[in-house]
């Protein structure tokens, strides 16, 4: 009950006062340590996923990892441990199966889409098992900052520390092979095993996630943060850094507007963080039109595709 | 064998003279060959993650009509069939970049569990498992009368889809042919795309939100690895939806534990993954015979 009580204070108005409002509970203390390591994972993570176009590779490890998380609460232990104990199998899974050519990419699809949803069914068997625990269902599904243990973020702070190692340690490889996987293997990199490499490391970020956001919603910290930061400086090192940079904001601003707010955390941070998103858009198209105005049109290239529509 | 067949019949006596299992069933058989039906077309056209987009649409929606408090279904079907139109007009783009996509649908689903919330907190009738029925379906749930309207929607859903059926079908499988014919392919796309929303929000009563793309892909699927003949698909993939929806009911039926959405797409991805494994062997044992053999070493 105190959490209930806690839930949504009042905003004083001074910004030094709320801001130390914030951090009066040790359970909201707990929160920004395991959101902060969420982000920065999620985000060096989602650099590389986004770059190597496999973000719906992420969805679906997310979505897999929903049935584990209810899983272990109706075996009794915390949601985190399913998370990554799913997460990480799903990720195993993609990359041992053989990747399913030949056959019509829509039934690759339907194969998909299938197993996805039976995941998520089976979360719900779980969750229907467990007598009383249809609330908690919304937030493993859109997230959750309460109840966040000093051993969990203990074993988040682990899990990070080791997948941010492990990219320290592949990640120049790793992005060459993103880049031009045929002239990185020329060249002698092991692209395949990279591959397999990196998919764990998503599996790990995606459980990481999933403790803030929920299964539904890790679009939020791995993809929208690595997106925007793209959108606006194609540099690696420079948009690595700002996707960083971006995730941590998002999680601290949709963490203070869900401690302030009655609403859930998983609305907070989709929104800022697609917001970020739509603005860097907003951003892009108004430089290039300055640009375009600036150099005048471009001289001789006629636009190929306008007779073609009509 | 027998001792557990007859403890099955036991266990499912007076199945239909329950109410619940009798709406549930109107409902489900219709909304089931509705949904394998649209589906057939849907993975014909390589449109399956149309229905995965449209999942999260239907929740925002119904949580929406339930946060303003207007019947959930009102806002339903405005917003899966608003958002399968629209989704129509942008057709002839082709396919926007996964990660736009996906970051929009995130969002809307984000704005779903705000209108939850808004829900739980402020309506006094609101319970708290509205949530929970809108994402996983509550098909035992219904009343007669909204399982008659969903069983009338259905119908309508499978007519207009039998009227279009002959131009959609020469439109899937070549767009340029059948538009140098003077099919109005664009129309029809937009036309599909409408009744797919419809279909998806159809099916949200049944399956729920989450699970609505199971019930469209999985019979169809099925259905087009195991025939080539697209009448022939079609009332396959139809014909498979309804016996896996009565299956799974019948199923959760017997043991109460199991909700039926479960019981129903367990035994749809049963079935496809089942028929999968049984074309790939028997397409593998094909290739070994002597004909085939012969014939490929003759290329």
């Amino acid at each position: 009950m105190v959490l209930a009580s806690a839930a949504s204070p009042p905003l004083t108005g001074n910004l030094v006062e709320d801001v130390r409002q914030l951090f009066v509970y040790p359970f909201m203390v707990n929160a920004f340590r395991a959101g902060t390591i969420v982000a920065v994972l999620a985000g060096v993570i989602g650099w590389f996923m986004v770059l190597r176009k496999q973000s719906f590779a992420g969805h679906t490890l997310a979505v897999v990892g929903f049935p584990g998380a209810a899983g272990a609460t109706l075996l009794g232990i915390s949601a985190l441990y399913g998370y990554f104990a799913f997460c990480v199998a799903a990720a195993v899974g993609i990359a041992l199966l053989p990747s399913a050519r030949g056959r019509g990419f829509s039934e690759e699809n339907a194969i998909t889409g299938t197993i996805g949803v039976f995941f998520l069914a089976c979360g719900f068997l779980f969750i229907s098992l467990y007598k009383g625990f249809l609330e908690g269902v919304n937030s493993l599904l859109f997230g959750s900052f309460l109840g966040i243990t000093n051993q969990q973020v203990v074993v988040l702070a682990v899990v990070a520390v080791v997948g941010l190692v492990a990219m320290a340690l592949i990640g120049r490889p790793l992005l060459f092979a993103s880049i031009d996987g045929d002239v990185a293997q020329a060249r002698g990199v092991p692209v395949r095993a990279l591959g397999v490499a990196f998919l764990i490391l998503l599996g790990m970020a995606a459980a990481e996630a999933s403790q803030i956001t929920g299964s539904l919603l890790v679009f939020a910290l791995l993809v929208m943060p690595a997106a925007t930061a793209q959108r606006i400086t194609t540099r690696p090192a420079y948009s690595l850094t700002l996707t960083v940079v971006i995730g941590l904001v998002v999680t601290w601003l949709g963490l203070a507007a869900a401690y302030y707010s009655p609403y859930p955390i998983g609305f907070w941070v989709t929104s800022f963080a697609f917001a970020a998103y739509v603005l860097s858009h907003l951003a892009g198209a108004a430089l290039v039109r300055q640009r375009a105005s600036m150099v005048g049109p471009s001289p001789g290239r006629p636009d190929l595709r306008a007779g073609v529509d009509r | 064998m027998i001792p557990t067949l007859l403890a099955i019949q036991g266990g499912l006596a007076g199945m239909f003279d329950q109410p619940f299992m009798q709406n549930a069933l109107v409902a489900g058989t219709c909304i089931a060959a509705a949904s394998g039906l649209v589906g057939y077309f849907l993975v014909l056209r390589s449109q399956v993650f149309t229905a995965d987009a449209l999942s999260h649409v239907a929740f925002t929606g119904a949580l929406a009509a339930l946060a303003f408090g207007v019947d959930l279904r009102l806002g339903l079907f405005v917003a899966t069939v608003g958002v399968g139109l629209f989704m129509g007009t942008l057709e002839p783009r082709g396919r926007a970049d996964d990660v736009v996509v996906g970051s929009v649908f995130a969002w809307v689903l984000g704005l779903g569990a705000l209108f939850l919330t808004i829900y739980t907190t402020t309506r006094s009738t609101g319970n708290g498992t509205a949530g929970v029925n809108v994402l996983f379906g509550s098909i035992f749930g219904l009343s007669r009368s909204q399982a008659w309207t969903a069983a009338a929607v259905a119908v309508g859903i499978v007519v207009v889809v039998c009227i279009v059926a002959r131009p959609l079908l020469f439109s899937s499988i070549d767009v340029d042919v059948a538009a140098a014919r003077g099919v109005p392919v664009r129309l029809i796309g937009f036309v599909f795309l409408g009744v797919v929303g419809a279909c998806a929000a159809e099916a949200t009563q049944a399956v729920g939100a989450l699970l609505l793309l199971g019930l469209l892909a999985a019979p169809a699927g099925a259905a087009h690895r195991l025939t080539g003949r697209p009448v022939v698909a079609m009332v396959l993939a139809s014909a498979l939806a309804v016996g896996e929806m009565w299956a799974g009911l019948a199923l959760s039926y017997w043991a109460p534990s199991i909700p039926p959405s479960f019981a129903i797409l367990a035994v749809a991805t049963g079935v496809f993954l089942g028929v999968l494994v049984v074309t790939q062997v028997r397409g593998r044992e094909k290739a070994k015979s002597p004909v085939a053999q012969f014939e490929a070493a003759r290329r």
